[in-house]
């Protein structure tokens, strides 16, 4: 399998990454060297193995239903960009 | 052409807000209308290197909700990314499930007038709320408060088998009732506990379904109906134009009652799921379900069917009394104090009296002035004869107006008391007889309006403390008719 410009173009986008043309095509035979490792990979007859959801084969723990954190707004908000009456400020977001 | 050559497909997803105290991968808070960020820790607000541990609770509420609707609990559930882009999702991912969601299938059971039909669920499945993006009023910046970051949501989605809006309300209806009843959600609608999303889509009778599109954010009944009505008529009007349906989420704007695009499949989202790395599969083991099933409250369904049987009631009243489990609760605890013989009259007071003077005050059943045992205490007053109907109404306001602890001390300290002593009566017949020669009279020239103006007279004679039946009876005998 190997990925168009368009697609290249595209996953850029979704992941609000910016890349010149040139760069497109230096990334676009990265992505395809390692769509190429798991190519490889999938050619392994896995059948009859159930997938797994992560590496280690373990549960997950679980914490108790108990207010733990305190707040802590000043300290995080104190590196933030710009802060007003408590809330973080971005630049306009409307859908 | 006619609308009703369309058949109306819609399913729901609604998230309800669970009643955790803390959130679902951290330890802060979650309570409502805190100051803006004081409740969003580290985890939260995505801090790096910061990581997820899941709260016992919010796994324990959707193990509830699974046992309530009879579906399958997950062995083992898994949690996955959904990737996007937001200001107020901070990791630029929401922790969500997609193959192995916690619960799978199910079904409720809804009432739309008097037919009863079963709506299956597709699953339902863990996940966390965003934050809220404030738009207005930062000078032309947006604010971000994420206290709501990584509150529990259960996303409940059903299969698309309802068929009108009023069928989407009354399934909204009573799965906001179950999940209050089960106690894994305050079901507060103003507060966003409880919100709606609907795809909407129309196909002929028969035919495979419609290109759909999704109404989103709906968070009243109300604006659930309205919206879904209007999707409707503008899916109609475009069909029959010719036109085709494009696949797009809308929302739905109540001040011009209206639904509009928000976005088109074109630059939908490509959310590209994958599993969390940050979580371990989510075991669930049979003994842990077998706990959680003991300390479930007898359900709705249930209910509804033990109070036919049980106390003869009607499938109406049944099914009223049941709609809520406070109302059930109510009903419940006064016929405990009052007899289950009592079951019929009971029932009449709270879906009669007690509901009126509830909608008149605004008042949540909890805040009722009167309790069950209170209530119990006027209606056995009623069944034993102490009181009249209309009586037995005058002891009520009176406990709901706080004058008194009991219907007992009220009849006693007002002496309420109904007169059925029969030599008593016919004292005040013969003194309202004699003060009202004319009426007499022309009640034996045929006048039968006469004879109810002697009947009103004697009532005002005992201050309405007489039945009045027996008065009737007494003032006939006298009259000799």
């Amino acid at each position: 399998m190997s990925l168009s410009p368009e697609q290249v173009r595209n996953i850029a986008r979704l992941a609000r990454i910016a890349i010149t043309d040139a760069e497109a095509a230096t990334v676009r035979d990265q992505l395809n060297g390692i769509l190429g490792l798991i190519e490889r990979m999938q050619a392994v007859d896995t059948s009859g193995i159930a997938p797994m959801a992560h590496a280690q084969d373990l549960s997950q723990r679980l914490r108790d239903d108990r207010v733990t954190e305190s707040d802590r707004h000043e300290a995080f908000q104190s590196v933030a960009p710009e802060v007003e009456a408590g809330l973080y400020l971005v630049p306009r977001v409307m859908e | 052409m006619s609308a009703s050559n369309w058949e109306v497909v819609i399913g729901l997803e609604t998230h309800a807000q669970l009643s955790t105290v803390s959130k679902i991968f951290s330890g802060a808070a979650t309570a409502f209308g805190a100051a803006p960020n004081t409740q969003a820790c580290a985890v939260d607000i995505a801090l790096p290197g910061v990581l997820p541990v899941l709260n016992r609770g919010a796994v324990e509420r959707a193990i509830r909700f699974g046992l309530a609707v009879g579906g399958r609990i997950a062995p083992r559930s898994v949690f996955a990314r959904k990737n996007y882009f937001y200001p107020d999702l901070p990791k630029g991912y929401q922790i969500s499930q997609y193959e192995l969601p916690v619960v799978g299938g199910g079904s409720v059971s809804v009432r739309v007038g008097d037919e009863e039909r079963t709506i299956r669920l597709t699953r339902a499945h863990l996940e966390e709320d965003a934050g809220k993006s404030l738009h207005e009023d930062f000078h032309g910046r947006t604010g971000i408060d994420l206290n709501r970051a990584g509150t529990p949501l259960l996303e409940i989605v059903s299969e698309p088998e309802l068929r009108s809006a009023a069928e989407a309300v009354a399934y909204a209806r009573t799965l906001h009732a179950l999940v209050r009843w089960i106690d894994i959600c305050d079901g507060n609608l103003q507060e966003g506990s409880f919100r709606c999303d609907a795809n909407v889509s129309l196909r002929r009778p028969g035919a495979p379904l419609g290109t759909r599109c999704e109404i989103k954010n709906l968070n009243s009944f109300r604006f659930l109906e309205r919206a879904i009505e209007f999707e409707v008529r503008r899916q109609i009007d475009i069909l029959e134009d010719g036109g085709s349906i494009v696949q797009e989420t809308r929302l739905y704007d109540p001040d011009r009652d209206e639904t509009r695009s928000m976005r088109s499949k074109e630059d939908a989202q490509d959310y590209r799921y994958f599993p969390d790395p940050d979580l371990l599969p989510l075991d669930i083991d049979a003994g842990w379900i077998d706990a959680v099933r003991t300390t479930m409250p007898e359900l709705p369904g249930a209910m509804r069917l033990r109070f036919q049987e049980q106390y003869g009631l009607s499938a109406y009243d049944a099914a009223t009394l049941t709609a809520q489990r406070e109302i059930a609760r109510f009903f419940q605890d006064t016929l405990d104090c009052a007899g289950a013989e009592l079951a019929k009259p009971v029932a009449n007071w709270i879906l009669g009296e007690v509901s009126a003077r509830l909608n008149r005050e605004e008042l949540d059943l909890s805040r009722a002035p009167v309790a069950p045992a209170q209530l119990a205490g006027l209606v056995r007053r009623i069944a034993d004869g102490t009181l009249s109907n209309a009586l037995g109404k005058k002891v009520f306001d009176a406990l709901w107006n706080g004058k008194g602890a009991t219907a007992d001390e009220i009849i006693e300290r007002q002496a309420l008391k109904q007169i059925t002593d029969e030599s008593a009566l016919e004292r005040i017949i013969d003194e309202v007889l004699a003060a009202n020669q004319k009426s007499v009279e022309e009640f034996r020239a045929g006048k039968e309006k006469a004879f109810n103006a002697l009947v009103g007279q004697a009532m005002k004679a005992t201050r309405g403390k007489a039945n009045p039946q027996q008065i009737n009876d007494l003032l006939r005998r006298r009259l000799g008719s």
